[in-house]
C-alpha cells in the first residue's frame, strides 16, 4: 500500500512537472484587448435565424445597438458542445471588452455564473436561467401562462377534437410549456384527446432539427389532430412547414410571433398563433441599463402581467376565440388561475 | 510486413523503402488536408493563411494547452475504445450510448453513497465500467447467439440509452431540479477526482486514466496471447477457428472490454468538471471517438495525438468564430483531415503493395538464369 502511494506520488509529481512546463507561454487573457466594444451575445444551437427563440434575443439585442450606437459580437453554440466550450465562448466575449455579455439559453446558466467571478467589471445576461453572482443578471419568463393561452385557442379551434403538443426536448424548461399548453386545453375543454411527444429525451439537439419535428408532427397529422403546438426553437419549423400541407389543420408557434417572420412567409396562413416570449424585450431592457450605468441584476422575472410573455393575433385567425383568450388572461393575471410550471 | 522483420533481424534489415513508406502517409494526409480546407476557406471569401496564423497563434497560449488537455482525455478514452472492437473487425459504434449510461449509473451511485474517496472512487470507477462493459455485451451476445450485426444493434442501444437516462432524469425519480436542469445528486467531496495544479487552470486528475488505459491496451492487444488471438481473429475468422481460437467467445469478450472502456469515457467530466449526470452532460463523445480511432490508426500513441489535434481544432474554431470565419469550417477540417488520412493510408498501401508484386516478379523473371547460373556452379 506505502509504496503504491509513493508510486502514485511520483507519478502525479512528475506529471504535473511535465505539464507545468509544457504549458508555456502567455496564457489569452494576458494578450487580451481592453475597451468598451457594445454587446456580446452567445447564441444557444439553431443561431441567430432560427426564426424562434435565438433569433427574438438577435432583434432585441439589433435594436439595442441601432439606437444606442453600440457595437456587437455574436457567437453561436453548435451541438454536443460541452461545458468548457460555453465558458471559452463568454470568456471570449469578455475579454475582448463587450459589455453586456448575454447567453441566450439555459445552457449557458452554469458557465455564465462561472466566467462572471473572473469579470467583476463586465455586465453577465443569461436568458432562462437564474442568476448566482452578483454581476449577473437571470431572464426568466412565465413560459407557461403564454403557452396556456395557446391551449385555451387550440381547444377553441380544433374541429377533430384532438390536439398535439412537440417538445424539442424533454427538460424542465419544454415542460413548462407543455403543462401550460396541457392545463390550458384541459380547462377549457376536458373532453379534447390531447398527445404529448417529445423529440428527444436529453439531447439538445432537439432544438436543431427540423426534419424529427417533420416526422413527428406527420405522425400527428395521420392521427387526425389538427392544431399542433410546437415547443422546439428552430426545429419548430418543420412542423411548421409538415403542417401547412395539410388543409385544415393549424400549427401553433413558439417564443417569436412566426406569423411574421420572413422565413416563414410560405407557411404563414397555417400558423394560427405563437406562443410568444419576448426575449427582445428583456435583452433591450437589459442593455439599456447597462448603458445608463444602472445594469440590471439578480433575477428578473417576465411574466403575462407585465407583457413578458404573450399570445400573437397576427393573421387574424384567433379573433373569433380573441374573448375567450382575454378572459383567459385577466384570470392569470389576477391570480384566479395558476398555471402549473410541470406536467 | 515490416514489423516482424524489423523486429527479428535488427536495424541491418530495416528497409529504407519501408521507412519512406510509413513517413509518406501521415505526409500525404497533412499536405492534402491542408490544401482542401484552404480551398474551402478560400471559397468562402476569406485568407486561409491568416487562419491558421490565428489558430497556430490561439491554440499555443498557456490556458489553451491546459483547455485542449482536458477536452483531449475523454476524447482518448472513447477512441481506445473504439479501436478495441476496430482491431477484431467489429465496428462498436455504441460507444456512445455506452459512456451515457455508464456515467449516469456512476453519478446516481457516487451520489448516493457518502464513504471515503478511497473506497467512494473506485467503486464509482468500477460501476461506471461495468455498466459500460454490460450495455456493450447485450450487442455482443445478440451478435454470437443471433447473428444480429453489431452495428444495428449498438445504434439502438444508443437510442434506447438516451430514452432510459430520459425517464430516469427527472424530479422525483434520480434526479433534482436546479434552474431549467435536472440532474442527478452532487457527489460528495471525498468522491470527486484530484486535479494537477498546472498554471493558469488545473489539468484534471483523471488525464492517469487515460494513461492506465492506453498503457493497458498496448501492452494486452500487442504483447499477450489474448492480443495476439484477438487481432488473429479480426485479420480472418476461420483462420482463427482453424488454429483453436473460439471466434464467438472473442467476440463478446472484445465488446465487453470495449463496453468497459467506453464506461470511463464520462468519467472525467464526472469526476473533474460536473460532478454530476445532468441534462448537460455532454452527449456524442463516442461518435467523435470513432474518427479518432481512425485518425490515429488504433495506435495507442496515434489515437493520443489525434484526440490532441482534435481538441486543438475545438478550442481554436470558436477563435475562428470569433475573427469572422464561419463557425462549421472547423467540422470541415475534422472531416477532410480524417478522410485524408484514411484515403492516404489505403494509397500508400496499394503503392507498396504494387512495388511488392513489381518486385517480386522481377525477381521471379530473373530466377531461371540465376538457377542456370547455380546448377552450372554446383555441377
Amino acid at each position: 500500500m506505502r509504496r503504491v502511494t509513493k508510486l502514485a506520488a511520483a507519478a502525479c509529481a512528475t506529471a504535473a512537472l511535465a505539464l507545468t512546463t509544457t504549458a508555456c507561454g502567455e496564457s489569452s487573457t494576458e494578450s487580451a484587448a481592453e475597451g468598451d466594444k457594445g454587446v456580446g451575445l452567445a447564441f444557444d444551437v439553431g443561431g441567430k435565424d432560427d426564426h424562434s427563440f435565438n433569433q427574438a434575443a438577435n432583434r432585441g439585442m439589433l435594436k439595442a445597438t441601432k439606437e444606442l450606437d453600440l457595437g456587437n459580437k455574436t457567437l453561436t453554440a453548435s451541438n454536443d458542445e460541452t461545458e468548457a466550450t460555453r465558458e471559452q465562448r463568454l470568456t471570449q466575449l469578455a475579454e475582448a471588452g463587450y459589455n453586456p455579455v448575454v447567453g441566450v439559453g439555459f445552457a449557458y446558466g452554469k458557465s455564465i455564473n462561472k466566467v462572471a467571478k473572473d469579470f467583476p467589471d463586465t455586465t453577465f445576461a443569461v436568458v432562462d436561467a437564474e442568476s448566482n453572482a452578483d454581476n449577473v443578471s437571470g431572464l426568466l419568463f412565465s413560459e407557461q401562462e403564454a403557452s396556456y393561452l395557446a391551449g385555451v385557442a387550440a381547444a377553441k379551434k380544433t374541429k377533430t377534437k384532438k390536439v398535439g403538443f412537440i417538445g424539442g426536448v424533454n427538460n424542465a424548461l419544454i415542460q413548462k410549456f407543455e403543462a401550460g399548453f396541457v392545463q390550458g386545453v384541459e380547462e377549457t375543454d376536458s373532453k379534447i384527446k390531447l398527445t404529448s411527444q417529445y423529440l428527444y429525451p436529453t439531447n439538445i439537439k432537439g432544438f436543431n432539427d427540423p426534419k424529427a419535428a417533420k416526422d413527428k408532427a406527420k405522425g400527428m397529422l395521420d392521427q387526425d389532430i389538427d392544431v399542433i403546438y410546437s415547443a422546439a426553437g428552430q426545429s419548430g419549423t418543420g412542423a411548421i412547414e409538415e403542417i401547412s400541407k395539410k388543409k385544415g389543420a393549424w400549427a401553433i408557434g413558439v417564443d417569436s410571433d412566426q406569423y411574421e417572420q420572413p422565413g416563414l412567409e410560405k407557411y404563414r396562413d397555417s400558423i394560427l398563433t405563437s406562443a410568444v416570449k419576448n426575449v427582445d424585450i428583456a435583452v433591450y431592457e437589459l442593455i439599456k441599463s447597462v448603458d445608463e450605468g444602472k445594469p440590471l441584476h439578480g433575477t428578473q422575472n417576465f411574466t403575462l402581467k407585465e407583457d413578458g410573455v404573450s399570445l400573437a393575433t397576427s393573421g387574424g385567425f384567433i379573433d373569433d376565440v380573441q374573448d375567450d383568450v382575454s378572459a383567459a388572461k385577466k384570470k392569470i393575471v389576477n391570480g384566479d388561475i395558476k398555471v402549473r410550471t410541470s406536467p | 510486413m515490416t514489423r516482424p522483420a524489423g523486429r527479428g533481424s535488427g536495424p541491418r534489415r530495416i528497409d529504407p523503402q519501408a521507412v519512406v513508406q510509413a513517413l509518406a502517409a501521415p505526409l500525404l494526409a497533412i499536405v492534402a488536408a491542408l490544401a482542401i480546407t484552404s480551398l474551402v476557406i478560400g471559397a468562402t471569401g476569406k485568407d486561409p493563411f491568416h487562419a491558421f496564423q490565428v489558430m497556430l497563434d490561439f491554440g499555443s497560449k498557456s490556458d489553451s494547452q491546459i483547455w485542449i488537455v482536458n477536452k483531449a482525455i475523454p476524447y482518448y478514452l472513447s477512441a481506445v475504445a473504439v479501436a478495441v472492437g476496430f482491431r477484431m473487425n467489429l465496428f462498436n459504434i455504441g460507444v456512445d450510448g455506452q459512456y451515457r449510461i455508464a456515467a449516469f449509473a456512476a453519478a446516481v451511485v457516487g451520489g448516493a453513497v457518502s464513504l471515503p474517496g478511497f473506497l467512494a472512487l473506485p467503486l464509482v470507477l468500477l460501476t461506471a465500467m461495468v455498466v459500460g462493459a454490460v450495455w456493450a455485451g447485450i450487442a455482443g451476445v445478440l451478435r454470437t447467439t443471433r447473428g444480429v450485426s453489431e452495428v444495428i444493434t449498438t445504434i439502438m442501444l444508443n437510442s434506447i440509452a438516451g430514452s432510459l437516462i430520459g425517464y430516469f432524469l427527472q424530479e422525483g425519480r434520480l434526479a433534482e431540479k436546479e434552474g431549467n436542469l435536472f440532474h442527478t445528486p452532487y457527489l460528495p467531496e471525498a468522491t470527486r477526482f484530484f486535479t494537477l495544479p498546472t498554471d493558469p487552470d488545473p489539468i484534471y486528475g483523471t488525464i492517469l486514466i487515460a494513461l492506465v488505459i492506453g498503457v493497458a491496451y498496448w501492452f494486452v492487444l500487442g504483447r499477450t496471447r489474448f492480443g495476439f488471438d484477438l487481432r488473429a481473429v479480426g485479420r480472418s475468422e476461420s483462420a482463427a477457428t482453424a488454429s483453436g481460437v473460439s471466434v464467438r467467445r472473442m467476440i463478446v469478450t472484445s465488446m465487453v472490454l470495449s463496453g468497459a472502456v467506453a464506461g470511463l469515457v464520462g468519467m472525467p467530466t464526472l469526476l473533474n468538471e460536473s460532478f454530476n449526470y445532468g441534462t448537460d452532460f455532454p452527449a456524442g463523445i463516442g461518435f467523435t471517438g470513432i474518427a479518432i480511432a481512425l485518425l490515429g490508426r488504433n495506435h495507442p500513441i496515434g489515437m493520443a495525438l489525434g484526440a490532441l489535434l482534435w481538441g486543438f481544432l475545438e478550442r481554436t474554431g470558436t477563435q475562428l468564430e470569433f475573427e469572422g470565419y464561419a463557425q462549421e469550417i472547423v467540422g470541415v477540417m475534422q472531416g477532410v483531415i480524417v478522410l485524408c488520412v484514411v484515403i492516404a493510408y489505403e494509397v500508400v498501401r496499394r503503392y507498396g503493395l504494387r512495388r511488392q508484386q513489381r518486385e517480386v516478379g522481377a525477381e521471379l523473371a530473373a530466377s531461371p538464369g540465376a538457377g542456370g547460373e547455380k546448377a552450372e556452379v554446383s555441377a
